[in-house]
C-alpha cells in the first residue's frame, strides 16, 4: 500500500523549479511570485499531511511508498515519515516561503540606503529555481527510507546550495562555496563507503532502512560503518573540530540561503545520527558515546566563546549554531527518551530561532551594507520594529524561558543528566558543563544586541527605515512560532515522542520512561 | 596434413562489424587515391558514418538474435564474447560521435608537411586542400580498437595494438592551430608508444618461451601446470603489463597523456580519451583474466599499487594544471585508476565475477560518453588563435553563455561523481564491486580491497576540488573583457553534446536499463 503524498510533495517544487527556470527573460517578478506560490502550495500540502499524521496508517513510517528504482543495486525510491522526519519536513516547508519573501530583492542587486551596491544584479529566476530544487531535496532527504536514496539526496542537495552561495553570496563567496562543498563532499564519500559496506555486509540485497535495522551484529564491523556515517554527519552538523566551513559559508551566503543552510541542511547531520547511526549500529553508538559527548560539549563551549569574539554578525550567528548543535548531538547520544525528544525538538526550534535571527540580521545588513557589528549602534531609536524582532530572535537563541528553544534545551540537559545509558557518569558531567554554554549564550547575544541596537545612534544608521510590510510578514510568523511553541510544545512533542521511543527500541536501550508509563497504564 | 594446407575457417558473420569497419577504411584509402579532391569529403563523410552505423547495427543484430558465440572465432585468434560485443557497441557509438566532431570545419591542418605559418601552408589552406585522409585513418584506428579487446592471442593483440595506434600517432600531429604543440605531441606519442609496443612484444616473446603458445587460454593452461616462479613468465607478464598499462595511461606510465591530449586536435583527443581507453581496458581485462588467471596472487598486489598510484597521481597533478585539455587528461588518468579498482575487483577467488565485470563495463560506457561531451564543449570555446585552452580564459563563461557553461558544469559534476549524474552510478558500481569482492571468504586481499576503495574515495575528493574549481571560474568569476568567443556549433557538435548530455542525465536518473545491458553482456563472461 503506497501513499502518493510524499512523491507529490517532492514533485511540486521540482516542477515549479522547471517552470521558473523556463520563464522568458525579464519576467523576474513573475518568477518570484511563481516561486512563492509553489512554496505556499508545498506548505499547505505539508500542513494537511501533518494534521492527518496521527490518524494515518503505518507502524512507524506513515505515508510510506516504495518503488523499485535500481533493482540491480537493490535501490528503491522508498519514502515515508516518522514523527521526527515529519516535523523537519514541516520546518523546511515553513521556512522556504519565508525565505522566498525575505530574498525578494537579493538577486536584484541590493543597494543600501545611501545607494552603495552590496550585491550586483544576478539572474533572479536561477536563484529561485535553485531554491525550489533545494526544497524538493530537503523534503526528500528527510523522507527517504531507503539509505541509498538518502545518500543521493544528502549529496545532491549540496549542488543547489553551492550555486546559491557561490553565485549570490558576499565578497568571499567562491572560497566559502568551495570550502562548503569540499568538506561536505569528503564526508559524503566516506559515508558512501560505509553505505556500500552496509549493503555488502548485511547481504540483504536491499537498502530499505527498516530491513537493515539490527542486521549488523559484529561489533567491529558496526564500529567501522558507524565511523563512516558519523564523520559525514559530524561534518554536516557541524561538530567541533570539523566545523570551520560553516562560519564561512553562512557569512558569505545570502541571508535566505544561510537560513536554509543552518536551519535545515545542517539538521540532516543530527537527523542522520539519530536515525542511522543509532538504529543501525547501536553497539558502536554506545561504545563511542563518551568521546562523542565530549566533542559535543567542546562544540557547545567553543562555539559560544568564539561567538563572543566575532565582529561579523552572520559569523557570530553561525558560531552560536555550532554551540546549539553541540546540545543537539549531546541529546542524541545521551540516549534517553527525554534527551532525544529534546534534541529532535531542538532541531525544529533552532530552525525557527536561528532563521529569524539570520533574517533580521540580513535586513539590518541590507540597510547598511556591512555585516560588522561595530558599524551599527542605536538602531532601536530609528527602527524599533527591526530592533524588537532582532531582540526576540536573539532571546530565542539564548533560550529564554517562554521561547521555544528553552523547552528543548532544558529537555536535553535534564535528559542527559538523568540518563541511565552507558557512561551515565560522564553524561551527567557533560550536562553540568554544558550549562556553562547557556550562560555564555546570554553574553554573546545580549552583547551583540547591545552594541548594534542600543547606545548612541551611529551616523549612517540615522537614515534607516523601519521594517516594511514584506519584512514584517517574513519575521512575524517565525516569532509567533517561537513564542507559540515556547508555551505549548505539546503538538510537536506528541509526534516526536513515539518516533524517539522507536529509535531507542531499535538502539537496544532500556527506556525507564516508557517502562514506567507502561506500568501506569 | 599430408602437405595440404587447410584453409582456416573464418566466422564471417561473427566478425562482420569489424570487417565492415576495416573494409570501409580500405575503400576510404581508394577514395583518397582516385576521387577528385572536391569530391573526397562528400564521399568520406557518409562512407565513414554509414560504416560505423552499419557495424553498430551488426553488433545489435548479433546481440538481439542472441547468438553470442561461446568459442573463439577465426581459429582461436578472436573472441567475440558478451563483454567484447558490449565494448564494440560502446566504441562504435563513441567513434560515430567523434567523427561528427571531426567533420566540423577547421580542426585539421591543410598541409601537415608545411612549416607552420609558411607560404606553403597558406597556399594549401587557401586551396581548401584539408587532409581528408583523416577519415580512413580514423576508421583504421577504430578497427584496431575493435580488434584489441577481442584478441584471443597475444600476437593478434599486438597487431591490433599497432593498427589502433599508428593512425592515432599521425592524427595527433594534424592540428590546424598550435601546430608545434601538435607535432610535438605526435612525436612524443609515437616514440613512447613505440617503446611500450616493444615492451608488449618482448613480453609476448618471453611468455611464449614459458608457455610455448601465444594463445591466452593456452598460457592459462600452462600456468596451471608449470612453475609459477619461472623468470621468463615473471619478466614476460611484467612487460606485457607495461605495454597495456601504458595504453590506459596508468601511473607510472601516464606521462604521455597530458602532452598528447593537449596537442592533438580536440576531436582526436576525444576519440583517444574515450575509444582507446575503452579498448585498452577491455584488452587489459582479457589478458589478466583469461591469460593470467592462475597467476592472480602475483599480479594483484602490483595492480593494487598501480591503481592507487594512478588515482592519486591523476587527482593531485590535475590540481596544478592551467590548461583545460591537460586537466581533462589528468582527470582521465584518475579515472583510469578507478577503472583499475574494477579490474582488481573482477578477479574473484577462483571464478570470474560477472557482477564486477558488469560494473566496469557500465563505468566505461558512462565515463567515455561524458568525456566525449566535455571535449565537444572544449571545441566550442574559442580564442582568435584557436581553442581557448588556458583555464583563465574560461572565467565568467557562465555569464556569457549560461547554457554551454551549465552543460559543461554538469559534465564536470558527473566526472566528480555527484549523485543524479551517470558518473555517480559508475563510481558506485565499481566501489561496490570492489567491496563485495573483498568481502568474499577466502580472499587474501579482502582488507586490501577496502583499503583501495578508501584510496579511491580520497582521490575522488581531491579530484572534486579541481572539477569544482572550473565551475568556480565559469560561474563565480567576472568575465574577462576580451573573453573567448563561443563558436556557433555545427549540427554535428550539437548532436555530440546532446547525445552525451542525454546519456549523462538519463543514466543519472534511471541507470537500470544500462545496467541491465551491462549485466547481460557480462553474464557470459570472457571466453576462456
Amino acid at each position: 500500500m503506497s501513499s502518493l503524498w510524499l512523491p507529490i510533495l517532492m514533485a511540486v517544487p521540482v516542477l515549479g523549479a522547471v517552470v521558473v527556470a523556463l520563464l522568458p527573460k525579464g519576467s523576474d517578478t513573475l518568477a518570484k511570485q511563481a516561486t512563492l506560490a509553489v512554496s505556499l502550495v508545498v506548505l499547505a500540502l505539508t500542513l494537511v499531511m501533518a494534521f492527518q499524521f496521527p490518524s494515518a496508517s503505518g507502524d512507524r513510517f506513515k505515508f510510506a511508498a516504495a518503488y523499485d528504482w535500481i533493482p540491480s543495486f537493490g535501490v528503491h525510491f522508498g519514502v515515508g515519515v516518522d514523527g521526527i522526519a515529519l516535523v523537519l519536513i514541516a520546518l523546511s516547508a515553513v521556512l522556504v516561503p519565508i525565505v522566498v519573501l525575505a530574498s525578494w530583492h537579493d538577486a536584484d542587486g541590493v543597494r543600501t540606503a545611501d545607494g552603495t551596491l552590496i550585491t550586483p544584479k544576478r539572474s533572479v529566476k536561477t536563484y529561485f529555481s535553485l531554491l525550489l530544487v533545494l526544497e524538493a531535496m530537503m523534503i526528500g532527504v528527510f523522507a527517504a527510507t531507503d539509505i541509498f536514496l538518502f545518500y543521493v539526496f544528502f549529496e545532491a542537495m549540496l549542488i543547489p546550495m553551492y550555486f546559491m552561495i557561490g553565485s549570490y553570496g558576499g565578497a568571499q563567496r567562491s572560497y566559502a562555496a568551495v570550502k562548503f562543498l569540499l568538506y561536505s563532499l569528503f564526508g559524503g564519500l566516506l559515508m558512501l563507503v560505509a553505505v556500500i559496506g552496509l549493503y555488502v555486509v548485511a547481504g540483504k540485497g536491499t537498502f530499505m532502512f527498516p530491513e537493515l535495522v539490527g542486521v549488523i551484529q559484529d561489533p567491529a564491523t558496526q564500529k567501522w560503518l558507524f565511523a563512516g556515517f558519523f564523520i559525514a554527519f559530524a561534518i554536516k552538523a557541524p561538530l567541533w573540530p570539523v566545523h570551520t566551513w560553516l562560519p564561512d559559508a553562512a557569512a558569505q551566503a545570502p541571508a535566505g540561503a544561510a537560513v536554509l543552510l543552518v536551519g535545515v541542511l545542517d539538521k540532516v547531520g543530527t537527523f542522520g545520527m539519530l536515525r542511522f547511526c543509532l538504529e543501525l549500529f547501536p553497539e558502536a553508538a554506545k561504545a563511542f558515546t563518551t568521546p562523542i559527548v565530549v566533542l559535543a560539549v567542546i562544540s557547545i563551549i567553543y562555539g559560544a566563546i568564539v561567538a563572543i569574539g566575532q565582529t561579523d554578525m552572520k559569523r557570530l550567528i553561525a558560531y552560536t549554531s555550532i554551540s546549539h548543535f553541540g546540545f543537539i548531538v549531546m541529546g542524541v547520544f545521551a540516549m534517553s527518551q527525554i534527551s532525544q525528544a529534546g534534541a529532535a525538538l531542538y532541531m525544529v526550534n533552532h530552525g525557527f530561532a536561528t532563521g529569524a535571527l539570520f533574517l533580521a540580521a540580513g535586513f539590518l545588513i541590507a540597510r547598511r551594507g556591512s555585516p560588522h557589528i561595530a558599524d551599527y549602534g542605536g538602531v532601536q531609536k530609528v527602527a524599533p520594529l527591526l530592533a524588537g524582532f532582532f531582540l526576540v530572535a536573539g532571546l530565542a537563541g539564548l533560550s529564554l524561558p517562554g521561547l521555544s528553544s528553552f523547552v528543548s534545551e532544558f529537555m536535553v540537559m535534564v535528559g542527559t543528566y538523568s540518563s541511565t545509558a552507558a557512561g551515565a557518569g560522564a553524561l551527567s558531567a557533560a550536562a553540568v558543563v554544558s550549562a556553562l554554554g547557556v550562560i555564555l549564550a546570554a553574553v554573546y547575544i545580549l552583547w551583540m544586541v547591545q552594541r548594534a541596537m542600543n547606545g548612541p545612534t551611529a551616523e549612517p544608521v540615522k537614515a534607516f527605515k523601519d521594517l516594511n510590510v514584506r519584512e514584517i510578514v517574513v519575521l512575524a510568523p517565525l516569532v509567533a512560532l517561537i513564542i507559540g511553541f515556547g508555551f505549548y510544545p505539546k503538538p510537536l512533542l506528541d509526534v516526536i515522542n513515539p518516533a524517539v521511543t522507536q529509535t531507542l527500541v531499535n538502539a537496544n536501550v532500556d527506556n525507564p520512561d516508557i517502562a514506567e508509563k507502561g506500568a501506569g497504564q | 596434413m599430408n602437405g595440404v594446407i587447410q584453409a582456416p575457417t573464418i566466422e564471417y558473420g561473427t566478425l562482420a562489424p569489424m570487417l565492415l569497419v576495416f573494409g570501409a577504411a580500405v575503400i576510404g584509402v581508394l577514395v583518397e587515391a582516385f576521387a577528385p579532391r572536391y569530391l573526397r569529403r562528400a564521399i568520406h563523410v557518409p562512407l565513414t558514418l554509414l560504416s560505423l552505423l552499419g557495424a553498430f547495427a551488426l553488433v545489435l543484430i548479433q546481440v538481439v538474435k542472441g547468438d553470442v558465440p561461446t568459442t573463439a572465432s577465426a581459429m582461436g585468434a578472436v573472441a567475440v564474447d558478451g563483454p567484447a560485443l558490449f565494448i564494440w557497441g560502446v566504441i562504435l557509438v563513441l567513434s560515430f560521435v567523434c567523427v561528427l566532431m571531426i567533420n566540423d570545419e577547421g580542426h585539421f591542418v591543410a598541409s601537415a608537411a608545411a612549416v607552420p605559418g609558411s607560404a606553403e601552408e597558406e597556399e594549401a589552406e587557401s586551396a581548401g586542400s584539408e587532409h581528408t585522409e583523416v577519415y580512413p585513418l580514423v576508421l583504421f584506428a577504430v578497427g584496431g580498437m575493435l580488434l584489441f579487446p577481442a584478441s584471443h592471442d597475444l600476437l593478434t593483440m599486438f597487431v591490433a595494438l599497432e593498427v589502433m595506434s599508428l593512425p592515432l600517432y599521425l592524427l595527433c600531429g594534424l592540428a590546424r592551430r598550435r601546430r608545434l604543440l601538435s607535432q610535438e605531441a605526435s612525436m612524443k606519442y609515437f616514440l613512447l608508444g613505440a617503446f611500450s609496443s616493444a615492451f608488449f612484444l618482448y613480453g609476448t616473446a618471453m611468455i611464449y618461451g614459458f608457455a610455448g603458445t601465444v594463445s591466452l587460454p593456452g598460457i592459462n593452461r600452462a600456468l596451471g601446470t608449470g612453475a609459477l616462479l619461472d623468470p621468463l613468465l615473471l619478466i614476460g607478464f611484467a612487460m606485457l603489463g607495461v605495454g597495456l598499462l601504458f595504453k590506459i595511461g596508468a601511473a607510472p606510465f601516464q606521462a604521455w597523456k597530458p602532452d598528447v591530449y593537449q596537442g592533438a586536435p580536440t576531436p582526436i583527443t576525444a576519440l583517444m580519451a574515450s575509444g582507446t581507453l575503452v579498448a585498452a581496458v577491455g584488452a587489459l581485462l582479457r589478458v589478466f583474466w583469461v591469460g593470467l588467471g592462475n597467476l592472480d596472487w602475483n599480479w594483484r598486489p602490483i595492480m593494487w599499487a598501480v591503481a592507487a598510484l594512478t588515482m592519486i597521481v591523476g587527482a593531485i597533478l590535475a590540481i596544478t594544471q592551467t590548461d583545460i585539455k591537460r586537466m581533462l587528461a589528468y582527470s582521465s588518468i584518475a579515472h583510469a585508476g578507478f577503472l583499475l579498482i574494477g579490474v582488481m575487483a573482477t578477479f574473484d577467488v577462483s571464478e570470474q565475477n560477472s557482477g564486477s565485470l558488469s560494473a566496469i563495463l557500465f563505468y566505461l560506457l558512462v565515463y567515455s560518453l561524458t568525456t566525449v561531451g566535455a571535449f565537444a564543449v572544449v571545441t566550442m570555446v574559442r580564442d582568435p588563435g584557436g581553442e581557448a585552452g588556458h583555464l583563465s580564459r574560461w572565467a565568467g563563461l557562465g555569464k556569457r553563455s549560461p547554457l554551454l557553461a551549465g552543460i559543461f558544469a554538469f559534465f564536470l559534476l558527473a566526472f566528480a561523481g555527484i549523485p543524479l549524474t551517470s558518473g555517480f552510478f559508475g563510481k558506485y558500481a565499481v566501489f561496490a564491486a570492489a567491496l563485495a569482492s573483498g568481502s568474499e571468504a577466502g580472499d587474501s586481499l579482502g582488507g586490501w580491497m577496502t583499503g583501495l576503495v578508501v584510496v579511491g574515495v580520497i582521490a575522488s575528493a581531491i579530484a572534486a576540488f579541481f572539477y569544482v574549481r572550473v565551475i568556480v571560474l565559469m560561474f563565480f568569476s567576472e568575465p574577462a573583457a576580451d573573453g573567448p568567443t563561443i563558436a556557433v556549433p555545427s549540427t554535428g557538435t550539437v548532436a555530440v553534446i546532446a547525445v552525451s548530455l542525454l546519456i549523462t542525465v538519463g543514466v543519472g536518473l534511471f541507470p537500470q536499463p544500462m545496467l541491465d545491458l551491462a549485466n547481460q553482456a557480462a553474464s557470459g563472461l570472457f571466453i576462456r
